[in-house]
């Protein structure tokens, strides 16, 4: 068994309204930051996670994304990376 | 008849909805904390409004794992009745007790305000006190209450009538559909964002919200 730390995205599905996502796309462009287009909102998270290889700490993961960390309805993830910790 | 009313940590309309429906509609309540596993012959569960575990990660995401909330899914898989309120909205859709998901409203604002609802359904358990078409006025109070599902769910609730609760001129917080509150397809539990609990009393500007513990007093009290 070794440790792993996971790092992922979750972020709102593309499509959906991300009331967030646009307030900080308006707010950068007011500061003058006019090449930013769309902008999303979401969350980054990072687990340390003990499993026998980084692929099965990923496969945690991703059961722990389907369970609980994002919602099925309404978000999408991505693992980030996995890191010997 | 009884109604189990459970405790969250950050619930804070428990003890209005225990008010409601003890003094104004002169009927049992319990509450039943999180951690326990009894819900004490409730006959009605009342997931209560609040902000369950600060809303952390998504709002009910992690009440919905809460100990008492395997037997609320198990009493709502046999049937039985589960209203929930505002936060208890938010914990039974992601308790998959009903479709869809609240997001954060389109305005970014918390919204705290007596809002204008239409009665879409009048046949459920839940709602047939009022006259299909019905005005009501109830106040919401959150920051995440914009109802979402995908094109296909909404077109299935509206058809089904699943569509319980609309409100009436804009969302106030960007529903998609303007959808104030919707019912499961086996029609035993609703969820609604306005607070029923807290327009059961005219020196709080509205009776309104006592035609939703009514309709479930004439339904499953009888």
């Amino acid at each position: 068994m070794s440790r792993f730390k996971v790092s992922l995205h979750i972020v709102p599905r593309r499509g959906l309204l991300d009331p967030q996502g646009k307030a900080v796309a308006d707010a950068l462009h007011t500061l003058g930051f006019k090449s930013v287009g769309d902008v999303h909102v979401g969350r980054h998270l990072i687990l340390d996670v003990d499993a026998r290889t980084a692929g099965d700490a990923e496969k945690d993961v991703r059961a722990m994304c389907q369970r609980l960390l994002a919602n099925p309805v309404t978000e999408d993830f991505e693992i980030a990376g996995v890191t010997a910790a | 008849m009884k109604f189990g009313i459970v405790v969250f940590p950050g619930s804070n309309c428990d003890h209005d909805t225990y008010r409601a429906v003890v003094d104004v509609l002169g009927e049992k309540a319990v509450y039943l904390w999180h951690k326990d596993h009894d819900l004490a012959d409730s006959d009605v569960i009342i997931l209560p409004g609040g902000f369950s575990y600060g809303d952390y990660l998504r709002a009910g995401a992690i009440a919905r794992f809460s100990p008492i909330m395997t037997e609320v899914i198990a009493h709502a898989r046999r049937g039985g009745p589960v209203l929930g309120i505002c936060n208890g909205f938010q914990i039974a859709c992601e308790a998959g007790l009903l479709p869809g998901a609240l997001l954060r409203n389109a305005s970014l604002q918390f919204v705290s305000a007596p809002v204008r609802l239409r009665v879409v359904n009048a046949s459920t358990l839940f709602t047939s006190a009022f006259e299909a078409g019905q005005e009501l006025v109830m106040p919401v109070a959150h920051g995440d209450g914009r109802y979402t599902a995908d094109a296909a769910t909404l077109d299935e609730l509206e058809d089904r009538g699943q569509v319980v609760l609309t409100y009436v001129g804009s969302a106030p917080n960007g529903a998609m559909r303007d959808i104030a509150g919707i019912i499961n397809e086996g029609g035993n539990v609703m969820g609604l964002m306005p607070h029923p609990e807290r327009a059961i009393d005219t020196a709080l500007g509205s009776t309104d919200g006592l035609g939703i513990f009514e309709s479930m007093l004439a339904r499953v009290g009888a």
